[in-house]
């Protein structure tokens, strides 16, 4: 591996983005370590998603640093860049999923754009992955318009992760997933960090996936990171919204199993 | 990275050892692949593979690893040294995948296809034609029931899409057609002139516009304008659920939707006809003042050549044009599947669609006033 252990796979520095006059993010700063699976919460609106768009570079932002890997990206060239965005998986919300190809298609997109693998190989590989998400091979021809909600996700996910990413940026991962599933979700998620060492970066509504799947967990408020750390310490936070967040969803926190 | 670095085999087809070693991973994929591919693994009665020097490994070498594990089905020994142990959940999860490939579609030869194709081809025209009169059909009875209770039409529906429709397009009617009648008007004078006949040049524009040109070039246009923009918009919606949510709501998409684009399209395409005839005599008029004939010499010529009936033969054909346009765009609006590239499609095939059948229903109808003797 490249990368040692002092560098970190994301680095935010005193970040503001906004629309308009109003601030969204008002000098924020995260660190996201190599390895680490941290869950980013926060009340509708307050800006998770922007944060995670921005780090991705889809929105522009006003001031502040943003690094990946050690990589600056104001000052990343563009070969960089391309290197950065080989070893990066997104899931979107909405799975985003390719409309006019099938399942197998989306999932080889990524791979026949960036390595040269034989027709036959790409097939099998996208059919591990599929299967590795838990749906079948017959799948694979499906269409996105004939998926189901928590499919397309899965599908999503397969693409994702089709390249095996050192890094995976899942926003609302577990949404529309049945709990079953989120469950099966989030020791995925948990095998491939282990095997991968991949690092995750999770925006999530779900209190029991931050409790289960995540090592840290931070919470976004008033555009600022008010708290952050394992379950634990996040509890303990003074901040009114934190506690109010995590008091509604703190029986199912202490339900739920420990982290494995 | 070299080839040697990723595997190395040893030994014969008896016992073949292959020593994987370096990075496993999506980057040296293709190479591994190859590399294995020529050591002919299949082959070998007895297959040791060892994993010690491997130091980095993903999906792409799980698998790879796997399918070297599996053969081609050839009953043989395997066996699988030294992986490393972190590597070991990863190779597991790979293993557990059945991969059965699923069966391709039935192919039908090809001297068949090309009948099957045309049998293809008709039965989708019939369904075509079956939709556009279903359409029809019940556009007419939402007409009916809401010209008993004008309360059901749905004015402000119906006053915008005619904004959007009529007003919107009327400056780029009036400019095309203007220009198309000076274009006429001016290949007139040049080949008229040869034979003196300077004057019936104004017949001939007068006659062309008003008849014909007039209201083919607006229908064209609307077609491209606003055919192609309804179907975009009602397949967007299909796309988006939104029509489904209206259904469950209890509400018919075709009167929310439909009717009141339908009405706006058969209002305003005699409007257009009118502006765009009126614009082509304008244009001709142009060229003909720079061919020397004075404005009012071009109105009196104008009054002797084209009777009221020339102008009703054009106006006539506008709103069965708006309907063909309307009927086809929301048709086809309402075929789009999830897609974009059916959005795409869809959108193409109203245009195309809209324009043949304007063009066919304008030489129906010329056939029909030549029968009469309009």
């Amino acid at each position: 591996m490249a990368e040692t252990e002092a560098i970190r796979a994301i680095d935010v520095a005193e970040l503001v983005v906004g629309f308009g006059d109003k601030p969204v993010l008002d000098r924020l700063s995260l660190e996201v370590q190599v390895g680490e699976i941290l869950g980013l919460a926060g009340a509708s609106g307050a800006g998770k998603s922007v944060l995670l768009r921005t780090m991705l570079g889809l929105i522009s932002k006003r001031q502040g640093r943003i690094s990946i890997f050690g990589v600056d990206q104001d000052e990343a060239t563009s070969s960089e860049t391309q290197t950065l965005e080989r070893r990066w998986g997104v899931l979107y919300q909405e799975g985003a999923l390719f409309s006019s190809l099938d399942v197998f298609e989306n999932i080889e997109f990524p791979i026949r754009e960036h390595l040269r693998l034989s027709p036959r190989l790409m097939r099998e590989i996208a059919t591990v992955k599929l299967e590795m998400v838990g749906l079948k091979p017959e799948d694979g021809h499906k269409h996105p318009s004939e998926l189901s909600g928590g499919m397309t996700k899965r599908v999503a996910l397969a693409r994702a992760l089709s390249l095996d990413p050192r890094l995976v940026f899942l926003d609302e991962p577990t949404t529309g997933l049945d709990p079953i599933a989120a469950d099966e979700f989030g020791v995925l998620i948990r095998t491939l960090q282990r095997t991968l060492g991949l690092t995750v970066f999770m925006v999530t509504h779900d209190t029991h996936a931050l409790a289960t799947i995540c090592d840290r967990v931070a919470a976004l408020a008033e555009g600022k990171i008010v708290a952050i750390g394992s379950m634990s310490q996040v509890l303990e936070s003074e901040h009114p919204w934190v506690r109010s967040y995590f008091c509604a969803g703190r029986s199912e926190v202490s339900r739920a199993p420990a982290t494995p | 990275m070299s080839a040697e670095r990723l595997a190395i085999a040893t030994g014969d087809i008896d016992r073949l050892t292959i020593s994987g070693s370096g990075a496993w991973i999506a980057d040296n994929a293709a190479q591994l692949d190859a590399i294995l591919d020529g050591m002919q693994p299949d082959e070998a009665r007895n297959l040791e593979i060892d994993m010690t020097g491997v130091d980095a490994f993903d999906t792409f070498g799980a698998w790879i690893l796997e399918r070297l594990i599996r053969g081609d089905g050839r009953p043989r020994q395997v066996a699988l040294l030294r992986l490393p142990a972190q590597f070991h959940d990863l190779a597991e999860d790979v293993r557990r995948s059945h991969l059965e490939p699923p069966n391709p579609g039935r192919r039908i030869a090809s001297p068949l296809a090309l009948i099957a194709k045309i049998g293809v081809g008709v039965e989708a025209a019939c369904a075509e034609a079956a939709r556009l009169l279903a359409m029809a059909g019940a556009l007419a009875m939402l007409f009916g029931a809401a010209v008993r209770r004008p309360r059901r039409f749905r004015w402000t529906s119906i006053v915008y899409q005619l904004d959007r429709v009529g007003v919107g397009s009327t400056p780029i009617i009036a400019l095309i057609t203007m220009v198309v009648g000076a274009i006429i008007a001016q290949q007139g004078y040049f080949y008229f002139r040869k034979f003196g006949a300077d004057d019936y040049v104004i017949d001939l524009v007068a006659l062309l516009t008003l008849r014909e040109l007039g209201v083919l070039i607006v229908a064209i246009m609307v077609a491209g304008r606003s055919g192609s923009a309804y179907t975009a918009e009602l397949g967007s919606m299909k796309m988006r659920e939104e029509v489904d949510a209206l259904r469950t709501m209890g509400r018919d998409p075709l009167e929310i939707l439909v009717l009141p684009r339908m009405i706006a399209l058969v209002v305003a395409l005699p409007l257009l006809t009118l502006i765009g005839s009126a614009a082509a005599l304008l244009g001709g008029g142009i060229v003909a003042a720079i061919y020397g004939v004075e404005p009012s010499l071009y109105v009196a010529r104008l009054k002797d050549a084209v009777s009221i009936a020339d102008f009703e033969v054009g106006m006539i054909k506008a709103p069965f044009m708006a309907l063909v346009i309307g009927g086809v765009a929301c048709v086809e609006g309402f075929r789009v599947r999830g897609s974009a590239q059916s959005l795409g499609a869809h959108t193409t095939s109203s245009v195309v669609k809209a324009i043949f059948l304007v063009i066919v229903l304008d030489g129906l109808f010329a056939m029909f006033f030549s029968s009469i003797g309009m």
